[in-house]
């Protein structure tokens, strides 16, 4: 029967609805937990960057030529969450169209299952990648995808590495951005909050270089707890969608089960008035 | 000891993925880059890493010691805040080396495969591209 398919379909929409607003309140809590950590970070990198302004890290230089890009897009691993790997795919396709157009090299590092095969539908060259993820953002599964990417600018592979991921602004609203990860610029870095004359130890290159690799994961991992809470708050709305849709077509279809279900007696009733009339 | 100076130091223990420990303290034991360090309020402004290794802190009102393991990072010390910036994993140069390496590998991987299933798709169509003539020669055939 009919209805009982589609009462059987909206049982697993609202469920999903269910366990995505759920995992949604962790997912939210998570990018927050993430939040001190790279606060901090920035202001210890501020802090070192304006101690030392003779000492240019190749992360703060901004290149002449930019002969290629690299491209880190963060989607989901799964499905059925609206649009939203739609719309940053698009996003990151512009773009990539836009700098093959104009002769650039691109080289892309895919974190979520969607990016990965798109981009390799694309022809892209994707140098690393990342997926099966889980609710929970690791860090260490990121390490070395970044590092590839964060190799591929030192040893001047490309000039600029950009960020595309999904923003979180509320529950209703989640908005594809890019965001400029290398060279990393000034105000990005801000000024510190305080001043002080620290001591390094060993001395503040290294301690800079170790913090700014830091700083840029730090980026990137807010990135991706950011994008998962973008995609249960997405994937919510999407099944309360599909919810409400089975709903109406439960409603529809039960009063077309009822009135063939009338027709069907009425009938009965005027044979059998007809047939007592005949006696 | 400091005479009527505040004899706290606020220490926070934050990492990427949660923030790990945060209160007034004492005294804390790190394990610094060049050895142990033992911090105590208005300690001097300093920026140091920190080895894997555990983080002693002593809280204020003499309870319990509190142990929190840290893999590595960096320290963050002013007068009367400390800041441990903990990584959530043992990091090295070799060890993210490896990752990278790692990462380099399953992309390879990843595209050869792609590429496997393209050949595969080419081949597929012109196999059913050779049947489809196959059938028209035999119609064909029937039909004289």
């Amino acid at each position: 029967m009919k209805i009982r398919s589609v009462q059987n379909t909206r049982k697993i929409t609202k469920a999903m609805e269910m366990v995505a607003a759920s995992k949604m309140r962790k997912a939210q809590e998570r990018m927050r937990h993430a939040r001190p950590y790279g606060e901090k970070i920035r202001n210890v990198a501020a802090h070192i960057s304006h101690a030392n302004p003779e000492y240019r890290h190749p992360f703060l230089v901004e290149r002449d030529t930019v002969k290629g890009v690299g491209m880190i897009v963060i989607t989901t691993d799964k499905g059925l969450c609206g649009a939203l790997n739609t719309n940053l795919l698009r996003l990151a396709l512009g773009k990539y169209k836009e700098w093959e157009a104009q002769g650039e090299k691109m080289e892309v590092c895919a974190i979520g299952g969607k990016g990965l095969g798109f981009m390799q539908r694309l022809g892209a060259k994707v140098v690393s990648h990342v997926v099966q993820l889980g609710d929970r953002p690791q860090m260490d599964k990121l390490i070395g995808a970044v590092k590839v990417m964060l190799d591929g600018y030192t040893q001047d592979r490309f000039d600029r590495l950009l960020l595309f991921y999904t923003r979180f602004i509320n529950t209703m609203k989640q908005e594809p951005v890019m965001e400029q990860l290398l060279p990393l610029s000034g105000e990005r870095l801000g000024s510190p909050a305080s001043h002080w004359d620290y001591i390094y130890e060993p001395e503040a290159k290294a301690v800079l270089e170790q913090v700014l690799t830091r700083y840029i994961e730090a980026i990137i991992f807010q990135a991706v707890a950011e994008n998962m809470s973008s995609e249960q708050s997405a994937r919510m709305v999407a099944m309360k969608s599909a919810s409400d849709n089975a709903e109406t077509l439960i409603d529809e279809l039960t009063l077309v089960y009822n009135k063939n279900r009338q027709a069907g007696i009425t009938k009965e009733i005027s044979e059998i008035v007809g047939g007592a009339a005949a006696v | 000891m400091y005479g009527d100076m505040p004899n706290t130091i606020h220490v926070d223990v934050v990492s990427a993925e949660a923030s790990i420990y945060s209160g007034e303290a004492e005294f804390i034991v790190l394990p610094g880059e060049a050895g142990e360090l033992g911090i105590y309020p208005k300690h001097t402004p300093l920026i140091t890493r920190i080895k894997p290794g555990s983080v002693r802190i002593k809280p204020v009102g003499g309870g319990d010691e509190e142990l929190v393991f840290v893999a590595g990072g960096i320290l963050e010390v002013q007068p009367e805040v400390v800041t441990v910036l903990a990584d959530t994993a043992i990091r090295g140069r070799d060890l993210d080396e490896a990752k990278a390496t790692e990462a380099l590998k399953a992309a390879e991987e990843a595209r050869r495969r792609a590429t496997d299933k393209q050949e595969v798709a080419t081949v597929e169509a012109e196999l059913a591209s050779l049947a489809a003539q196959l059938a028209a020669i035999r119609k064909l055939r029937q039909r004289k």
